[in-house]
C-alpha cells in the first residue's frame, strides 16, 4: 500500500485549488482564445452595431458566427507571408546549424581539454552574457555597414557561427558528465581529438544539442531586433518583422492581423506539444544550475 | 602538453574570434564613439565630454526615460517574481489535471513577442477590444489602455506578467529539487502548510529566485521591443524606455555618438545594480552546505 505523503491535500483543499487555478487561468488563456476567434470572424462581427459606439462583451462573442477562413488566405497574400516564412526558415536553418555546431566545439574545448588560461576565458565567456547588447550594437552596425552587409541577411547569419555563450555553458556541463574512459578508448585507437569529438562525443550529447537547437530556432523565429536593424528590403523580411510592418500598414484590419498572428504562433505551439520535454528540460536547467 | 594547449585553443577558436570581433572590439570602440559626434555617414569627430554634458544637463527626455525604466524595473521585476513563485507553488500541488494547468500558464510565454504585441493591441483596443468590452459588461468604461497616461505604462507591465510562465517553470523545477525529507521532518515537528512554505520552501528556493531577479533586472533595463511596437514611447514619453530612446537617438536622428554615451551609462548602471544585488545575496539567499 502506498504511504500517504505528508503533503497530500484534503478533498476540500483540492476543490479550492481547482477553483483558484481555473480563475487564474482565464487571463492567461483568454487573449489566445480571442486571437483565434477574431481570426475567424468577419468585420461585422467585431465592429459595433450601427447605433452603438462600442462593444459590450457577450459569451457568444467568443465564437465566430461563421468561420471566415478567407481571413487566413487574405493575410497570407497581403503579407506576403509565404515569402517571409521562407526567409525565416532559411535564417533559422543556418542559425541552428551554425550556433549548435560552433557552440559544441567550444564547449568540448572547455570541458575536456586542458589549456592555459582556460578558467579565465570561461569566466569571460559567462560574463559576456550580461553585457547589454546596446553597448556593442552601434560599432557592430558601423562595421557591418562598412562591409556592405547592411540590407543583406549576413548580419543575421554570420555571428551565429561564432558560438553562443549560453549554449556553450549548457553543453560544457553535458560533456563533463560523459565518462572519460570513452574518450580514452578513442585516444588509444589513435583517433584525433576532432574525431573523438565528432564521432564519440557529439552523438552522446544529442539531447543537449537538441535543446540548444530548439532554443536557437525559437530565438531566430522570434527575433525582431536583428531584422529591424539590418533589413531594408521587403523581399528579405522575416515573419516577425513582416508582422510588425503589417500591424503598421493594416493596423485596423483586426481579423486579418489576428489570422497572421495565429499563423505565426501556431508552429511554436505545435513544436511545444511535440517536444514538451525538451522545452521544459532546457528552461529548467537554465535556472537551476546557474 | 604544449600540443594539448594548442588543441584547446583550436576548439574554442570560434568563440574566441567571435568574442574579439563581436564583443571586445565593438565594446572598446563604443567607449571612443561616446566622445565623438558621429552620424555613420561621415567619420566620427572628437567632442570630448560634450555628449555626457548634453545628456546630464540639456536633455529632459533622457532623465524621463531613465525614470520610466527604473520604475519599470522596480514594478515589473518584483511583481513578476511574486506571481511566478506564487503560480509555481500552486502548480506544485498534487491534484488531478495539474499538467493541464501548467501548460495553460506556460503557453503565453512561448508566444512570439511580435504576435503577443499584435494580440494585446487588439485586446486593449478601447472601443472594440476584449478588455474594455468585458469591463463594459460589468458597467465600467475602461481607459484607452495603450494611448493614455498612466495606463500605457501599466499595460506594458501587465503584458510582461502575461508571459511570466517562463520563470514560473524555472521556479517549478526549483521546487522539485527540494528534498522531500525536509518536509517529512517538518510534519513530524507539527509544522502546518503555511510554516512549511515560509521556513522550508521559500528559503530553499532563494537561489533560483536570485537568479531570476538578476536576469529579470538586466532584461528590464533593456526593455525595448514591446514599447517600440505598441506605444512608440507615447503618450507624452510616458513609455519612453531607456533602450527605446537610445534606439531613436541612434537610428532616427543618427546621433550615434550621443547614443553610444547613453549605452555606456546603461552599461554602468546595469553592472552596478548587478554587483549590488550580488552584495545583498549572502543576506537572503540560502545555499545548502554553503556551496
Amino acid at each position: 500500500m502506498k504511504a500517504r505523503s505528508p503533503l497530500e491535500l484534503t478533498r476540500k483543499q483540492k476543490w479550492l485549488t481547482h477553483a483558484i487555478l481555473i480563475l487564474l487561468c482565464i487571463p492567461f488563456i483568454m487573449p489566445l482564445v480571442w486571437m483565434v476567434s477574431t481570426s475567424l470572424k468577419s468585420n461585422e462581427d467585431i465592429f459595433p452595431k450601427a447605433e452603438q459606439a462600442a462593444v459590450t462583451f457577450s459569451v457568444s462573442s467568443l465564437f465566430p458566427r461563421e468561420p471566415q477562413w478567407k481571413n487566413y488566405q487574405d493575410a497570407w497574400q497581403t503579407g506576403p507571408f509565404a515569402l517571409y516564412l521562407r526567409n525565416t526558415l532559411f535564417l533559422c536553418t543556418l542559425n541552428v546549424i551554425g550556433a549548435v555546431f560552433s557552440s559544441a566545439l567550444v564547449a568540448y574545448g572547455f570541458a575536456r581539454i586542458r589549456f592555459p588560461g582556460k578558467d579565465f576565458l570561461f569566466i569571460l565567456l559567462i560574463s559576456s552574457m550580461a553585457l547589454p547588447r546596446h553597448v556593442t550594437m552601434i560599432p557592430m552596425f558601423t562595421v557591418f555597414k562598412a562591409l556592405g552587409w547592411y540590407g543583406t541577411m549576413l548580419p543575421l547569419i554570420v555571428p551565429a557561427f561564432f558560438a553562443n555563450p549560453f549554449y556553450v555553458f549548457l553543453l560544457r556541463q553535458f560533456f563533463q558528465t560523459i565518462p572519460s574512459n570513452l574518450a580514452e578508448a578513442g585516444t588509444i585507437d589513435g583517433a584525433s581529438e576532432f574525431r573523438i569529438f565528432s564521432q564519440i562525443m557529439l552523438p552522446l550529447a544529442k539531447p543537449a544539442l537538441i535543446t540548444c537547437a530548439l532554443f536557437q530556432f525559437l530565438s531566430t523565429w522570434n527575433d525582431f531586433f536583428g531584422p529591424l536593424l539590418y533589413l531594408n528590403d521587403p523581399q528579405q523580411y522575416t515573419v516577425a518583422y513582416g508582422l510588425q510592418q503589417f500591424m503598421g500598414t493594416h493596423g485596423s484590419e483586426w481579423t486579418q492581423l489576428m489570422a497572421a498572428a495565429t499563423l505565426f504562433t501556431l508552429p511554436i505551439i505545435i513544436l511545444f506539444f511535440r517536444a514538451q520535454k525538451v522545452f521544459i528540460r532546457g528552461v529548467a536547467t537554465t535556472g537551476t544550475t546557474g | 602538453m604544449k600540443r594539448e594547449g594548442l588543441k584547446g585553443y583550436l576548439f574554442i577558436a570560434p568563440w574566441l574570434i567571435g568574442f574579439f570581433v563581436f564583443v571586445l572590439i565593438p565594446f572598446i570602440a563604443s567607449i571612443y564613439l561616446a566622445f565623438t559626434d558621429f552620424d555613420i555617414i561621415s567619420s566620427p569627430e572628437w567632442v570630448g565630454l560634450d555628449n555626457y554634458k548634453r545628456l546630464f544637463f540639456d536633455d529632459p527626455v533622457f532623465w524621463k526615460s531613465l525614470g520610466v525604466t527604473l520604475k519599470y524595473a522596480l514594478i515589473a521585476v518584483p511583481l513578476g517574481t511574486v506571481v511566478g513563485v506564487g503560480l509555481a507553488l500552486l502548480l506544485n500541488l498534487d491534484i488531478r489535471g495539474i499538467r493541464f494547468y501548467r501548460t495553460a500558464f506556460y503557453l503565453p510565454s512561448i508566444v512570439p513577442m511580435v504576435a503577443s504585441c499584435a494580440v494585446f493591441s487588439w485586446v486593449l483596443n478601447p472601443q472594440i477590444g476584449l478588455m474594455n468590452s468585458i469591463l463594459r459588461f460589468i458597467g465600467i468604461e475602461g481607459p484607452a489602455w495603450l494611448s493614455s497616461e498612466p495606463w500605457a505604462f501599466y499595460s506594458l507591465v501587465m503584458i510582461s506578467l502575461w508571459s511570466v510562465g517562463g520563470s514560473m517553470i524555472i521556479y517549478l523545477a526549483g521546487l522539485k529539487n527540494i528534498p522531500m525529507s525536509l518536509y517529512e521532518a517538518a510534519v513530524v515537528d507539527g509544522a502546518n502548510a503555511w510554516h512549511r512554505t515560509i521556513h522550508i520552501t521559500l528559503p530553499m528556493l532563494t537561489p533560483v529566485i536570485f537568479f531570476n531577479v538578476i536576469m529579470g533586472t538586466i532584461n528590464a533595463f533593456q526593455y525595448f521591443a514591446q514599447a517600440y511596437i505598441m506605444t512608440q514611447g507615447g503618450p507624452e514619453d510616458s513609455t519612453s524606455f531607456y533602450a527605446l530612446y537610445l534606439f531613436k537617438r541612434a537610428w532616427r536622428y543618427l546621433d550615434m555618438g550621443y547614443a553610444s554615451a547613453m549605452s555606456w551609462i546603461l552599461f554602468i548602471l546595469v553592472m552596478s545594480i548587478t554587483v549590488l544585488l550580488f552584495k545583498t545575496h549572502k543576506k537572503w539567499v540560502h545555499y545548502e552546505n554553503g556551496s
